[in-house]
């Protein structure tokens, strides 16, 4: 009963989403009083509905009912609990059902939460994403319904991709989608304002919200997921430019251009029709993304199965929306108003290089992964990898960090460039002599990009703090303090990924108990290696102890494990904290004569790669909470203000 | 009103827009000129063994090689981590060589994908191995391609 219930939820939230469309058109196009009066609880309802089919999924993962198809395929009577949950969303259909639902409820957010916008176009924008919701409804109920019955009902379940038996299962998607599905809201607002002809400063700062929401999950996500990949592959890698990763990475990048594009226009009312056309750009990433990973249609270690009748889907709705979108940008175009004017040296000026600095990396991204496709539609079969992205992309990510340098030290509208030498000249010099300390005092050779990585790093960390230079501290407004960490955070990332790239070792051996091994000024010694038995698999487990200068300084057990339902060997890496790096040890296969491989490496700072990356979300955090509360007195203000003049 | 709002404001205006878009236009194309002949120097090709000796890929040039581990092949070296075998498609088969912690589906008369190149002797340095990783995920080059180790038969799918 329950799959039915889940299924007959889906098709009513689906006629919800024809009505609030209808609704949108009637109130906008014609005035109609009622259908402006349903829309709101119209959507609401929507919302309610899809959030109570995904939790009825999760239920049938939770109770194992093998007579559901999607169950019976994907879980395991004696999995764990915490990954009977997250199962719910570790497959196609209930991935989709995943993202159809947090669709639905950030509707449902726009329909009660947003003030700010003219009504007309909230309205507009509430059919606009009834109109994309719509398409993906069509694809779950027609293409991959989760709630599909399985007679007669299996015995037990196929269990789960061992690989996908971590707790990062539980987090990793539903932030990445939330974040993707958040920049279909803003999609919503694009098509709105321009359907009513208000591309401005109001909608701009209505906007940013949630753009500022949709970015936050998305660096969260990436940033969890890159930290997932390291520890959980056991290649000591941090970042693979697999096409799976691009696909998240490519809406990170267009959500950052739409945030720095969407403050132009919010603060000096610049940059309209740009910042749209970025709305436009990063749901058509958020859906490519979708694409990339659903088809399964590229050479990746997340695409588990090849159906081209889904991607073929996607593709179709891709087309629909964003052609869609892009037609309505040039019929309307002409009635966007250009902004306020800036100088060469200002802080638009900086801004505009941003958004297109970013915009490179995003084509370059997205031709290097939709290369192996192309060629592989002529019969030629290719990979492009890290050759390809590190060399060209390595310098233009660092030309952007010399910019977030210089950017934010210059004022809105007109500079002076000779004031802005002055300014940049502490922040320089502390790359100088940063550099300087490389070529120096470093006993090897470090490459050109990882030694220049590391003297902008310092420049933008002290430079990021410059917003905060001679301000009362106590009266800075928190979106300040939250520019300042996120910028900050690209500092501590950009440190962390030179210092791995540049500084790390590496051992790699066979080993016999009670050889040791001397990595970066450390002993790993290994004693022994037992079998280990977990709740479903079992392991062969290694203890090494780590030493320093004569002290134990931790004992790490690193394992091969084996699981039984489906039966798969993975290897379970050890990483061990220190404050300046982190030592990575992976036990390999078993030798006849008794000795097992290993592998060690030592990696200088790398956990600043992650500890940047959430500082980067904090910032956004700070801000949202800043921005909102902003908005919040203003509109009390403007309120109260009207309210006296009518007592008046 | 809007013959007026030209005349006063219109020129520059028009003008900053422009050089925008100018702008934007120019930093595309760059980006695209750019990832073209990056690709073209650094996309690794994939190759099965016969086709990598039809092609006479040069030494030190970075490809893909996918065949079956040849059965009684595998051999591993003295210091435990070095790993020596031959890809085979049944029409031809390398040498190759790896030095690492091999994936744990790697072995004799399975499918494996080695990224690498041939040194000037014909023998292929493998950088990194792939190998089907589960029951259900395998390298895509790999797909369709069945292998009967007592005939050394490949059967390949052409894309």
């Amino acid at each position: 009963m329950i799959a039915e219930a889940g299924l007959a939820a889906l098709w009513l939230a689906a006629l919800l989403a024809g009505a609030q469309l209808l609704f949108a058109w009637a109130a906008v196009a014609k005035g109609n009083a009622d259908a402006l009066r349903l829309i709101r609880p119209v959507t609401v309802a929507q919302g309610v509905l899809t959030g109570l089919a995904m939790t009825l999924l999760i239920i049938l993962f939770l109770r194992s009912d093998m007579s559901v198809y999607l169950v019976a395929a994907n879980s395991h009577s004696m999995k764990p609990f915490i990954y009977k949950f997250a199962g719910a969303w570790g497959n196609h259909e209930g991935s989709m059902l995943l993202w159809v639902a947090v669709m639905s409820l950030a509707g449902a957010a726009v329909a009660l939460f947003e003030r700010g916008l003219d009504k007309r176009t909230h309205i507009a924008t509430l059919g606009a994403q009834a109109a994309i919701s719509l398409g993906f409804y069509a694809f779950l109920l027609l293409a991959s319904n989760p709630f599909a019955r399985l007679d007669p009902a299996a015995r037990d379940g196929q269990g789960l991709n061992p690989l996908l038996q971590d707790p990062g299962l539980a987090f990793h998607p539903p932030t990445l989608y939330i974040g993707y599905v958040g920049l279909s809201v803003a999609f919503s607002f694009a098509v709105g304002a321009l359907l009513t002809r208000q591309v401005n400063a109001r909608f701009a700062r209505a906007v940013r919200p949630w753009v500022l929401a949709a970015w936050i999950l998305l660096t969260f996500g990436i940033t969890a997921g890159s930290y997932w990949a390291y520890y959980e592959l056991g290649w000591g890698g941090w970042w693979f430019w697999d096409p799976v990763e691009n696909a998240s990475l490519m809406p990170w990048l267009a959500a950052t251009a739409l945030l720095h594009s969407a403050s132009v226009l919010a603060t000096r009312d610049a940059l309209r029709a740009w910042t749209i056309m970025l709305a436009v750009v990063a749901f058509a990433m958020s859906m490519i993304g979708t694409f990339l990973v659903r088809s399964g249609i590229l050479t990746s270690v997340h695409a588990f199965a090849v159906d081209p009748t889904r991607g073929s889907f996607i593709l179709i709705l891709l087309g629909i929306y964003i052609g869609g979108a892009l037609i309505l940008f040039a019929l309307r175009a002409h009635t966007v108003n250009e902004g306020a004017r800036f100088d060469p040296v200002s802080r638009e000026a900086m801004l505009v290089i941003n958004n297109l600095l970013l915009c490179v990396i995003l084509a370059l991204v997205l031709i290097g992964t939709l290369y192996p496709l192309l060629t592989e539609m002529m019969g030629v079969r290719v990979s492009v990898g890290p050759p390809y992205f590190n060399t060209i992309i390595g310098p233009i990510a660092l030309a952007l960090m010399v910019v977030l340098v210089i950017g934010p030290m210059l004022r809105w509208r007109k500079d002076d460039a000779k004031l802005l030498l002055r300014r940049a000249a502490v922040p320089g010099g502390l790359a100088l002599l940063a550099l300087i300390a490389i070529v120096g005092l470093s006993s090897r050779a470090v490459g050109l990009l990882p030694t220049l990585g590391l003297a902008v790093a310092a420049a933008l960390a002290l430079a990021s703090l410059a917003p905060l230079w001679k301000r009362n501290l106590l009266r800075t407004p928190l979106f300040t303090y939250g520019m300042v960490i996120a910028h900050f955070g690209c500092a501590v990332s950009l440190a962390g990924m030179a210092s791995e790239s540049a500084f790390s070792s590496e051992r790699l051996a066979a080993a016999k108990p009670g050889d040791t091994y001397e990595i970066a000024g450390m002993t790993v010694r290994l004693d022994s290696v037992m079998p280990f038995a977990g709740p479903n698999w079992t392991a062969m487990q290694a203890a090494l102890t780590v030493s320093k200068d004569g002290r134990v300084i931790g004992v790490a057990h690193p394992q091969a494990r084996f699981f039984s339902d489906p039966p798969t060997p993975t290897t379970e890496s050890v990483q061990m904290t220190r404050w300046n790096g982190q030592l990575y040890l992976v036990l390999g296969e078993a030798l006849e004569d008794g000795r097992w491989q290993l592998r060690i490496w030592w990696k200088p700072f790398v956990t600043f790669i992650w500890l940047g990356g959430g500082l980067i979300a904090l910032g956004g955090v700070l801000a949202l909470i800043g921005r909102v509360r902003r908005e919040r007195r203003n509109s009390k203000a403007q309120a109260s203000a009207a309210a006296a003049m009518v007592a008046a | 009103m809007t013959v007026l709002a030209s005349t006063r404001q219109g020129p520059k205006r028009k003008h900053q827009r422009l050089v925008l878009v100018a702008l934007a236009l120019v930093a595309m194309i760059g980006g695209v000129l750019l990832a073209m002949s990056a690709l073209k120097d650094q996309a690794a090709y994939f190759y099965t063994p016969s086709e990598a000796q039809a092609a006479k890929v040069e030494a030190g040039k970075a490809i893909r090689l996918g065949g079956m581990v040849e059965v009684g092949s595998l051999k591993r070296g003295p210091d435990g981590v070095t790993v020596n075998f031959r890809l085979t498609d049944g029409k031809a088969s390398v040498p190759a060589s790896f030095s690492g912690i091999t994936p744990d589906l790697f072995k004799e008369n399975s499918g494996a994908v080695a990224e690498g190149a041939f040194d000037a002797q014909g023998v292929f340095r493998a950088t990194n191995i792939l190998a089907k990783h589960d029951e259900r995920y395998m390298p895509r080059e790999m797909e369709g391609i069945t292998y009967d180790p007592k005939t050394h038969k490949v059967e390949a799918a052409k894309p």
